[in-house]
């Protein structure tokens, strides 16, 4: 099914693609649908983008289920890793 | 059958005039040709659903997809353009609706039209066919599994479309239902209520659900694709487009 379900959000950072120059990006859209690319039914994805720039300013992800739980984790992880004061921000 | 035909990228008139990009594939002779406005899937107007409308060129109809897209994300790549349109809320049924109208009038001004226009969409265009079909003139309409033409979304589910039962009596032609059995947006429940629905309102439709196929049997690069179903599912779609869209 088409799921319909997004969650999105602002955000201040940079990502960067395969062969292309690193981007500042503003905006982030979560969504399990279905994927492009990625051979599964429905995936996580996720797109990290710079709408002031167009469509194309996005750095994209297509997860498995399982996998985008053990990205959530090792993020939260990685966070609680290190001393509070380096967190903000 | 048509062993030539013609594909080319077009602008059309779609919703409140807006110029909007479109795949347009002809039979190359002089007809007369019905037919078919193609609605993509919500990943968007891709290489795919392209091989869609060619498909039904070489099956002997006008086809046409216009990019839903088009207004959010013009000239970008298909998925950047799906990730924006939903980034932006995705497409307002009256909005879809405008487009459909302005496909579906492009291909009745075909020099080979035989002025009689069907309507077929794909997953969320599936749900969005049935709607064009209860909003225009059109002569048939398929929904190839399509999810809350009938039903209500799971609680806490966030969704930002309505099903379409308050509209349904005013669905105005022939619809034919593809389905996977396997399926659970459309599940069984909700294809029998919209079955159920329409017999009561007396509208003339045709379903059939394939055993062992689940969401999107008919995408050839997903997992999903059944051969069994999609081509079972291809020789309906000629067979009911060729009975209601022929002279």
């Amino acid at each position: 099914m088409c799921t319909y379900a997004t969650f999105a959000d602002k955000i201040a950072g940079s990502a960067k693609g395969p062969g292309t120059p690193w981007m500042a990006v503003s905006d982030l859209t979560v969504y399990f649908d279905h994927p492009v690319h990625a051979m599964a039914g429905h995936t996580l994805n996720i797109d990290v983008t710079d709408p002031a720039r167009g469509p194309s300013a996005r750095v994209a992800l297509e997860l498995t289920a399982d996998s985008a739980r053990r990205l959530a984790a090792a993020i939260t992880a990685a966070l609680e890793s290190v001393p509070p004061e380096l967190r903000a921000g | 059958m048509s062993e030539n035909l013609t594909a080319r990228t077009i602008m059309i008139s779609g919703d409140s005039g807006d110029r909007i990009e479109a795949y347009l594939a002809r039979p190359d002779d002089d007809g007369p040709r019905g037919g078919v406005v193609v609605i993509h899937h919500l990943p968007g107007y891709d290489r795919a659903t392209k091989e869609i409308v060619r498909r039904f060129a070489e099956l002997g109809f006008n086809a046409i997809c216009p990019n839903l897209y088009w207004r959010e994300a013009p000239g970008a790549a298909p998925d950047d353009a799906a990730a924006t349109a939903r980034a932006a809320g995705g497409v307002p049924d009256d909005r879809l609706v405008g487009d459909v109208q302005g496909a579906a009038e492009h291909l009745r001004g075909l020099s080979n039209s035989n002025g009689r226009v069907g309507v077929i969409g794909y997953c969320s265009g599936g749900r969005q066919s049935v709607l064009a079909a209860c909003h225009l003139e059109l002569q048939a309409a398929v929904d190839c599994y399509g999810a809350f033409v009938t039903g209500t979304p799971p609680e806490g589910f966030p969704l930002q479309v309505q099903n379409l039962v308050d509209q349904l009596p005013g669905l105005g032609c022939p619809l034919l239902g593809l389905f996977g059995a396997d399926d659970r947006y459309p599940g069984p429940e909700q294809v029998a209520e919209l079955d159920a629905i329409l017999t009561t309102h007396g509208k003339e439709h045709e379903f059939h659900s394939y055993e062992g196929a689940g969401h999107a049997f008919f995408s050839v690069d997903r997992p999903s694709y059944s051969v069994a179903a999609a081509t079972d599912g291809w020789e309906r779609i000629a067979g009911f487009f060729g009975r209601h869209l022929g002279d």
